[in-house]
């Protein structure tokens, strides 16, 4: 507000500001709806990820019949059987028997000829589609054979082995080096991930919010509950109050979702005896990158103890502060679009022709975050990562694999800079537009509505 | 007329929209501590010049002096406002979002609770307190919206229409609330086109049809304006001749043993107390009365087709 207040104006006008706070994060934060989705969302979210993965490691219990026919008599005894198979020889693959629909024979793999001449010489044969398992196992076990049996044709002895020491599997570590010589263990995937449920988040809670925001701008607004409001607070304190609000919803929101990952973590680390994570990660906390040294992250190379380490090694104090900063400035952006855009329509249906844009612009940024995972450096990443619109869904995906402080600054000075001016400009045309009635609003329209005076 | 103490004066207020004129050169005086009424037949623009008051819109040209100075953006927060069209927060406990509302027009918590406490006795929704606002009747929200337009005490009243929505009971409720208000010296102006309610509870009016004002001043101005020059004569004796100096009779009737004249005067200086005089002497007279146009009359001759 650029007037000059007087102290004791300024204390009603901050009051004021106050009470509308209040009234919208109260409202919403009792609503049964509110505590049970805070509750559940962890839980729903766990679900998603874990029972598709449960899902489909659960096997059907019953052991299905596979005939085997081999008329070389080599390879029969190579199939063992498992959990889902038992496999018994056949003498004949041709017997209708087993392709009646009474059969107990899921599949009958018939081997006709010496593979290791012929490899076409094997078939599986089934009244339905062969199971994806059955023909990748088969495939393994031959392969197998017809592999060794073709070594050992070369006569030269003991060559399996050799080759068997030439394909010694090996892994790269990563490992994050600084000028100085501090070493740390990393992750490529841990990084990612981490990048992009902080991309996602942000990206969940300007939407939803956002939309909040629409929405209970345009309650006010089709119930002309605004016209008694208007004569006692300002549209300003009246959009600024709903969007703070509505803000710390949010944030009461996220912030039992952290303390429910806190407590989970906690159990979970207790349950495996790990609780070196909890001290390593309140070390690791205070932005000690090199909490492990150069031998302890080499030392640490057995896959587990490189997993905690990249996650422990993330840069956390520059995540969060910069998730903070991003989600803010992110939100206010939108949500102050909303909030104009709420008080300009009167009905639901012609708040879509502002909407769309706005949604094609993030869903953009999504996908831009999710191309920038993969080129953190590239163009795209780094254009995207300062365009206001996009950064804090873009930015946040870089953050874990390194970014010059320059960038931050400049993306988190473009990001506010444009947010005060979307501000700035919604208050105008919240202003306006929330006392209008009657027909649609156009751009054009809105666009005179800012230079009211 | 005396000079008036003038809480509100609008001065030729014009207001267009891109295909009409709503308010065309529209002047209206609103005298302190008086019940000002707005008549008119819808769309006449009664509710954009009350949204012009409350600054909700802008004219495009004219002038409001409010309370004897030029109308400032400050003065809206003593309006108390009744729009047309109620709405309030449909999910809300009525007696939480009461409170909320008051808080934003300055009362303190404590001040804003006790206040509703004897507004909501007084309406016999005290009850509905912890209910949220969309349980209630139609008529039981409209209750609880004029108190919460009027609980901040402001010296100004606007009511949009205040007695739709209301069964007569209740009606009469609310009219007296708002004769009360005015004896306790609040300003208060509606807009209504329930002509009953007008000459009951208005003291002074301003007929606006479309979009000019065409009939202003006080009910009792403006029904001596509208006088037909007739009277009702009630005698026991039918021999009643007409005078063609003074008065002609326009109507004569019988009935249980009376005769009802209708006696119209002939020349527009002639009073009442002129045709008494003349007739005093010749017929008993039982009952003399002038009769007076009702302010449904007046609407329907003044907008009528």
């Amino acid at each position: 507000m650029g007037e000059c207040l007087s102290p004791a104006t300024h204390l009603k006008y901050m009051s004021k500001i106050y009470i509308i706070i209040k009234r919208e994060f109260m409202t919403r934060v009792r609503k049964k709806s509110f505590i049970l989705l805070t509750i559940l969302m962890p839980f729903i979210f766990a679900a998603l990820v874990f029972v598709p993965i449960w899902l489909s490691m659960i096997k059907s219990d019953e052991q299905k019949s596979v005939g085997i026919y081999d008329s070389t008599g080599q390879y029969v005894a190579l199939f063992k059987d498992d959990a889902s198979y038992h496999y018994l020889p056949v003498a004949d693959y041709n017997n209708a028997a087993y392709y009646s629909d009474s059969t107990e024979v899921e599949a009958v793999i018939a081997i006709t000829g010496n593979l290791t001449e012929n490899p076409k010489q094997v078939r599986i044969y089934s009244r339905r589609e062969v199971p994806a398992d059955l023909l990748s196992y088969a495939t393994n076990v031959l392969n197998e054979q017809v592999r060794r049996d073709r070594l050992a044709a070369t006569g030269i002895e003991g060559l399996e082995q050799i080759i068997n020491d030439i394909q010694q599997d090996f892994e790269i570590s990563t490992v994050k080096r600084t000028a100085e010589g501090n070493e740390t263990g990393s992750s490529t995937e841990i990084a990612m991930a981490a990048g992009f449920i902080f991309t996602f988040l942000i990206y969940m809670f300007v939407l939803s919010y956002g939309s909040m925001v629409m929405q209970s701008v345009m309650e006010e607004k089709t119930n002309r509950i605004v016209e008694l409001m208007i004569s006692s607070v300002k549209p300003f304190q009246l959009m600024m109050g709903k969007i703070i609000g509505i803000a710390l919803v949010g944030f009461l929101q996220l912030a039992i979702w952290g303390s429910m990952l806190a407590i989970i973590l906690t159990v979970v680390s207790v349950c495996f005896g790990a609780p070196a994570v909890t001290d390593a990660a309140a070390g690791s906390a205070m932005m000690g990158q090199d909490v492990t040294g150069s031998a302890a992250a080499i030392a640490a190379a057995s896959e587990g103890d490189g997993l905690v380490a990249a996650l422990l090694n993330l840069p956390y104090l520059e995540l969060g502060v910069l998730f903070v900063l991003y989600f803010i400035g992110g939100y206010l952006l939108y949500a102050s679009f909303f909030a104009a855009v709420g008080a300009s329509v009167n009905e639901q249906e012609d708040s879509s022709q502002f909407i769309m844009p706005v949604m094609l612009i993030m869903v953009f940024a999504l996908y831009a975050a999710m191309g920038s995972a993969q080129n953190t450096d590239g163009p795209l990443a780094f254009w995207a990562s300062l365009f206001p619109l996009t950064a804090p869904i873009v930015m946040m995906v870089r953050i874990p694999f390194g970014v010059p402080l320059w960038q931050e600054l400049l993306s988190v000075g473009l990001l506010y800079a444009t947010a005060l001016g979307f501000v700035w400009l919604s208050a105008k045309i919240y202003r306006v537009g929330i006392l209008m009635y009657g027909k649609k609003p156009t751009v054009k329209e809105m666009i005179k509505w800012v230079r009211y005076k | 007329m005396p000079t008036q103490d003038i809480f509100l004066s609008a001065s030729h207020i014009v207001k267009r929209y891109a295909e009409h004129t709503a308010l065309d050169d529209v002047s209206i005086s609103v005298p302190r501590g008086k019940v000002f009424g707005l008549l008119g037949p819808n769309g006449a623009g009664k509710t954009t010049l009350i949204r012009i008051i409350n600054r909700i819109t802008a004219p495009d040209s004219g002038e409001i002096t409010f309370d004897g100075h030029a109308f400032s953006p400050d003065d809206v927060r003593r309006i108390g406002y009744l729009p047309e069209e109620r709405g309030l927060y449909k999910k809300m406990k009525v007696g939480e979002q009461a409170i909320y509302l008051a808080q934003l027009k300055g009362l303190s918590y404590a001040e804003a609770k006790s206040r509703l406490k004897v507004w909501f006795e007084t309406f016999g929704i005290m009850p509905w307190w912890n209910k949220k606002l969309e349980e209630l009747s139609k008529g039981m929200q409209q209750k609880v919206q004029f108190v919460i337009t009027v609980l901040h005490r402001p010296p100004l009243l606007i009511f949009d229409e205040p007695f739709s929505g209301f069964d007569p009971v209740n009606a009469e409720l609310l009219k007296k609330e708002i004769l009360k208000l005015r004896d306790e010296g609040h300003t208060v102006i509606f807009s209504t086109h329930n002509m009953s309610s007008v000459e009951e509870v208005c003291d002074d009016i301003a007929l606006i049809n479309n979009s000019k004002v065409v009939l202003s001043g006080t009910v009792a101005d403006v029904k001596e304006q509208f006088r037909t020059g007739v009277f009702e004569l009630i005698t026991r004796t039918g021999d009643l001749a007409a005078e063609p100096a003074l008065f002609e009779i326009a109507d004569h009737s019988q009935a249980g043993g009376f005769h009802r004249y209708l006696l119209r005067k002939s020349t527009a200086t002639a009073t009442g107390s002129d045709i008494i005089r003349a007739i005093a002497d010749r017929t008993e007279v039982r009952s003399f009365c002038e009769q007076m146009p009702s302010m449904q009359e007046i609407f329907l001759r003044v907008v009528g087709h």
